[in-house]
């Protein structure tokens, strides 16, 4: 089962994906990388079912690009979101549904504000500050949502924490999911997409 | 597990006097895991209607979208504002067309309707999944909660309320019964609908 997380923070939003990609109990590969870059600012992470997941990556990510071909602009987060999630929804009522959970994580380069989207195969939506998907979510979930005790009002995920902060915050997610979850994952992708666009970072 | 209560949330609509109020938990959830605190149920469909749309959150957002469509289309083509009466028949029949594959959802809608002599009379309204109209008197609930609403709404409600003092009524039925539901909760909100202004209040739950 493939783990995701995701966390915004001040201008940016940080996508992490497992890199394994599995069949039954064995592993096949250890280095598949599964966030797709759809345009200059968005950034789109898959897990699911083997085979939808590629194939619908693939879709989504070449009318994205056809898009910002024919309007000469690429669809801004919000808008790109919708349009995935309707293509997942309308799926669901179809003779073979896609099987594939996102997060979608963009930054709005007319509004300056980061966003991030947390859609799963059924379709449903919600924009959300902080998301995981697969088996990750039970830890990191719990962990992003706690409460420092001790400094009042300081939390362990943060919307206004600059890049450092936010990788570090993620780091602990990572860690958690070492420690606690039986069957762990050895190595994550980790991209990053702010102001000036999408690139990846070593953790 | 139903799938009506997959991702769990609920909605309560209620009469007052020329008033009508709506409220809905703000809980998003996979079964027992919580996705988010804030997943809006509750929808202005135009100046005096709303609408709320507990049941599987995918259909929530593709109804939402849906009836945003039919409603436009409906003010175009018929150059007027369309009655919450006939809104209620719209919900009813878009639901009902998927007979024997559903949207998982129970809308709830209240507003305010305008009557011969120019005032404007409260009206509620609910369904069930495939469009099966309920108009009542006093309420209306749906959603994971909707047992444990009707107790408490039997409770609280008396006829003839005033805007504030619906606004409360509503506002304790719904944070009340869900604190006795596990899938609804974590944060609420609630819209009182008067004749010259919506009052909209975002209420802080336990959030356990």
């Amino acid at each position: 089962m493939d783990i995701s997380f995701a966390l915004t923070g001040k201008g940016y939003v940080i996508l992490a994906s497992d890199t394994t990609a599995a069949r039954s109990i064995v592993k096949m590969k250890v280095d598949e990388d599964k966030i797709k870059v759809l345009s200059p600012h968005l950034l789109m992470a898959y897990s699911g079912e083997p085979g939808d997941t590629v194939q619908f990556a693939e879709y989504i990510e070449r009318n994205i690009r056809l898009y910002q071909i024919r309007n000469t602009y690429a669809l801004r987060p919000p808008s790109a979101a919708s349009w995935i999630r309707r293509t997942l929804a309308d799926s669901l009522r179809s003779r073979k549904p896609y099987a594939v959970n996102l997060l979608i994580g963009g930054y709005d380069t007319s509004t300056h504000q980061p966003h991030l989207y947390w859609v799963d195969y059924l379709g449903t939506m919600s924009e959300v500050p902080f998301a995981a998907h697969g088996y990750g979510a039970y830890f990191a979930l719990s962990l992003l949502d706690r409460e420092d005790g001790l400094m009042s009002g300081s939390s362990y995920h943060d919307p206004e924490a600059p890049l450092e902060e936010g990788l570090k915050t993620l780091r602990r997610c990572l860690d958690e999911v070492a420690k606690r979850l039986v069957v762990t994952p050895e190595k994550y992708k980790v991209k990053v997409v702010d102001k000036d666009g999408v690139r990846e970072i070593e953790i | 597990m139903s799938i009506m209560e997959y991702n769990g949330g609920s909605v309560i609509a209620m009469v007052g006097k020329e008033c009508v109020a709506i409220a809905s938990d703000l809980r998003l959830g996979n079964q027992a895991l919580g996705i988010s605190s804030n997943f809006q149920k509750i929808f202005q469909m135009t100046d005096r209607i709303f609408l709320g749309l507990p049941g599987l959150a995918t259909d929530v957002t593709t109804l939402k979208e849906t009836f945003r469509f039919r409603v436009n289309m409906y003010t175009i083509k018929e150059e007027r504002e369309l009655e919450p009466e006939t809104f209620a028949h719209m919900v009813s029949s878009a639901l009902y067309e998927r007979r024997f594959g559903p949207y998982f959802i129970e809308p709830v809608m209240c507003g305010l309707q305008k009557t011969h002599d120019g005032s404007y009379k409260p009206f509620i309204a609910a369904t069930d999944l495939i469009g099966c109209l309920n108009f009542a008197k006093d309420f209306v609930v749906a959603g994971t909660a909707s047992s444990k609403l009707f107790g408490v709404a039997e409770g609280l409600w008396e006829p003839d309320l005033e805007p504030e003092d619906l606004f409360e009524t509503c506002a304790q039925t719904l944070l009340n019964a869900v604190d006795r539901d596990a899938y609804s909760g974590w944060g609420a909100e609630v819209y009182v609908l008067t004749k010259d202004k919506v009052i909209k209040r975002t209420l802080k739950g336990r959030m356990d």
